[in-house]
């Protein structure tokens, strides 16, 4: 089943204060189906992680389609309400960063469950889960209620992906998850990517490392310069 | 890209302002301003001084007529009434019964001179409640809500810290299960480690229930912690409007740009 149909997918950053527009990328179409693993692929600069910004509505897409096929019916992520978008992020579409935005007096154990409580998991089964994807990543316990503002890039990094990774997707963002994890935690997420691949799970990828992902990759896409 | 109406979303919205314009002398401070809020979605808004943000709040809050314009609030009884139009007994039990609003200032919203749980039972008291048992249960129960220290219930508001005063304001903001929440510049003027606090307080509220909030900030990191969607505010107008980290990380409008860059 055809999850997501993108077409002539265009951005073009204007900067006011310099009068300037700043192309990122312009006539990118490509099909996903339900439990694909997309690759993008070209050199820094070129959009990659801008595209897949403009796919999660980060950044406003400026010309073309990407016709998703929710549950309630298909949509065009470039140009539905700001609500529409917000319940797709709340239910079927995940975001998968290189950075976590630790928030202060939150501990990683809760900043983790908090994606599954949004869901109305109630809180002992959503704490439960979470630890099961630290252990897994290999966050040591004796932190999990510790903040993460104080952890290392690593120690955050793994907190980012159990919290981004935690609630069932229909769709995953990822842009380079890898980057800054060791390689336990590096083989424990392509581990966990491939499961939520066999469940039907379909994810379009930036990763500085392919050879990390290779054996998941379907597809590839190649941005070039236009 | 123009964004297309919602279609996922078919509830009708909570809140819904049109065209409200609100003039003080020759100054417009509200100029044409509409927007809608679905109930459990926090919707920022943001702006300088005088951008006229806290006058939305105080229309939305019933507080003052706009001059043109209307409020409706999807909650039984009143769904197709334009609020402004109610006679003023009505529309003030529309708002102690539907809206609940946290100040920035806490003397703006309590009586220094009554205790805290008094400043919450105000609340019920005005909606009707007379049992002295009921109204200290109640309030008891909105402070703990509000994780507010229980043991000092019966302090006077002018006793406490700041981080405490807010959360009484809080208390009684949520004492009537309110459909709407104002939140205006709800942590400024706390410590940073308070202001945590309050935020985490706010967040575990906004999932646990189903309120449709407003919260008015310029602080940028509130407003991202805070809030799902983003209005961007200047001299009275909408500027822009968007999901907040599209707002923020990709702004489209020169002021918006500006505002964003701004910050350290």
């Amino acid at each position: 089943m055809t999850l997501l149909e993108v077409h002539s997918l265009a951005k073009t950053f204007h900067i006011h204060h310099l009068q300037r527009e700043v192309p990122a990328f312009a006539n990118v179409s490509f099909t996903l189906r339900a439990g694909e693993f997309l690759l993008v692929r070209g050199p820094n600069g070129i959009g990659k992680s801008t595209l897949l910004r403009c796919l999660y509505r980060t950044y406003l897409p400026s010309g073309g389609s990407a016709m998703y096929e929710s549950r309630q019916g298909v949509i065009d992520l470039a140009r539905a309400a700001d609500v529409d978008i917000a319940q797709l992020r709340r239910t079927e579409i995940g975001n998968v960063s290189q950075f976590l935005r630790p928030r202060p007096r939150v501990s990683a154990l809760d900043m983790v469950a908090e994606p599954l409580l949004a869901g109305n998991t109630a809180i002992d089964e959503s704490r439960r889960m979470a630890g099961d994807w630290l252990a897994d990543f290999g966050l040591k316990s004796d932190i999990w209620q510790a903040y993460p503002t104080t952890f290392s890039g690593g120690e955050q990094q793994k907190v980012n992906l159990a919290r981004a990774l935690i609630a069932p997707r229909r769709l995953l963002l990822l842009d380079e998850p890898t980057a800054s994890l060791d390689a336990g935690a590096r083989a424990a997420l392509v581990s966990r990517l491939a499961q939520l691949k066999n469940q039907g799970v379909a994810m379009i990828g930036v990763f500085h490392h392919p050879e990390d992902v290779a054996k998941l990759v379907d597809g590839e896409l190649q941005l070039r310069v236009h | 890209m123009q964004t297309l109406p919602p279609q996922l979303i078919t509830a009708r919205p909570l809140l819904a302002a049109r065209n409200l314009t609100r003039r003080y002398g020759s100054i417009v401070a509200v100029d044409d301003v509409s927007l809608v809020v679905y109930s459990g979605e926090t919707l920022g808004i943001v702006g300088e001084s005088g951008s006229g943000k806290s006058t939305v709040l105080r229309l939305l809050n019933l507080e003052e007529p706009a001059d043109e314009g209307q409020v409706t609030l999807n909650v039984p009884g009143y769904g197709d009434t334009n609020l402004f139009s109610l006679e003023r007994f009505q529309r003030r039990q529309v708002q102690i019964r539907h809206i609940g609003i946290v100040y920035q200032n806490p003397h703006q919203g309590l009586r220094m001179r009554v205790t805290s749980s008094g400043n919450v039972a105000e609340r019920l008291i005005l909606a009707g409640e007379r049992r002295y048992a009921t109204l200290r249960e109640a309030a008891r129960d909105s402070l703990a809500v509000s994780e507010f220290p229980l043991e000092r219930m019966d302090d006077l508001p002018a006793k406490l810290s700041g981080g405490m005063q807010q959360r009484v304001q809080l208390a009684k903001a949520i004492a009537l299960k309110p459909a709407l929440l104002l939140l205006d510049e709800p942590t400024t003027g706390l410590d940073v480690s308070v202001q945590a606090l309050v935020l985490d307080t706010l967040m575990r509220l906004q999932r646990e229930r189903q309120i449709a909030t407003i919260v008015v900030s310029h602080d940028l990191g509130v407003i991202r912690t805070l809030a799902d969607r983003v209005m961007v505010m200047r001299r009275g107008r909408v500027v822009e409007q968007g999901l907040t980290d599209q707002v923020l990380d990709d702004p489209q409008h020169p002021y918006t740009q500006q505002l964003v860059h701004a910050k350290l």
